[in-house]
């Protein structure tokens, strides 16, 4: 199960759809990308939502260091392999996660 | 809602991070001044910021200013707090002045609602570009380098070739 949260005050969440919907067809998949937003800090406490997006596969996070920044509703931060900093995670990222 | 292009830049007073009190006024010596709406928290200004000290460094020989400011609501995003803006100033030695926009009255005042977000004025203070710093949050796909446009074409008595461009990025943290 592949499962997005998003804040819809960080505009990176299409973003992510997109890179993960675009990899799936590459690997011939037609999993759904289950989308979930969240709204408040209460929701984001409960759902240990530490940025947007943040994305899960079957439960685990594609970022597991990143996962486990204070819950908020805020833009998440991922670094790239070089070290830049970006609001969604690495193609790299995941196509390892989604293998 | 931004201003419009020919605004005057708002009059400011906000403590830096270098323990000093900057304002408006004292930037009057320079011939572009760009404000820039800024803070820690947000990725998209990680992603941008070392274009935007280049840009602070390259122009600075000509007498363009940048000045970033962060009006975040710290109560809320503490990673803004006006402590963390001079560790993250010191880390990154910011080629440009970082100021605590605290109530939050420049960022109302500009009409600010991204981080980052660019507000170019020229010699007379009159808003001549708003908006992205470039067309990419990502270096390497960069095609339109926008802020750094209207600065050569503003040094140059021209007008900018890009004059509104919608800022991507994080959200104002309002209180």
């Amino acid at each position: 199960m592949i499962e997005l949260f998003f804040w819809e005050g960080c505009p990176s969440h299409p973003e992510a759809k997109s890179l993960i919907e675009q990899i799936l067809g590459e690997l011939g998949r037609d999993d759904e990308v289950v989308m979930t937003e969240v709204t408040s800090d209460e929701e984001a406490e409960r759902l240990r939502f530490p940025g947007s997006p943040t994305i899960r596969i079957d439960g685990r996070d594609v970022d597991p260091v990143g996962a486990n920044a204070r819950p908020a509703l805020t833009c998440r931060i991922y670094y790239l392999p070089d070290g830049r900093v970006s609001p969604i995670p690495s193609r790299d990222q995941l196509e390892a996660a989604l293998r | 809602m931004s201003i419009e292009l020919g605004t005057e830049a708002p009059f400011f007073e906000l403590p830096g991070v270098d323990g000093y009190d900057h304002s408006l006024d004292e930037y009057r010596d320079a011939t572009l001044l760009a404000l820039v709406q800024s803070c820690n928290h947000c990725p998209y200004v990680l992603a941008w910021e070392d274009r935007l000290m280049a840009v602070a460094h390259d122009y600075a020989h000509q007498g363009v200013r940048v000045v970033a400011l962060n009006s975040n609501d710290v109560s809320r995003y503490p990673e803004d707090s006006f402590e963390r803006m001079k560790e993250r100033a010191g880390q990154r030695a910011f080629p440009f002045d970082y100021l605590f926009d605290e109530d939050q009255a420049i960022a109302h005042a500009l009409g600010a609602e991204h981080t980052p977000e660019v507000f170019l004025f020229d010699e007379e203070r009159k808003l001549r570009y708003h908006g992205a710093i470039d067309d990419s949050r990502d270096d390497n796909a960069v095609t339109r380098s926008y802020l750094r446009e209207a600065i050569e074409a503003l040094l140059a008595g021209d007008q900018p070739p890009v004059t509104e461009t919608d800022p991507v990025g994080c959200t104002v943290k309002w209180k």
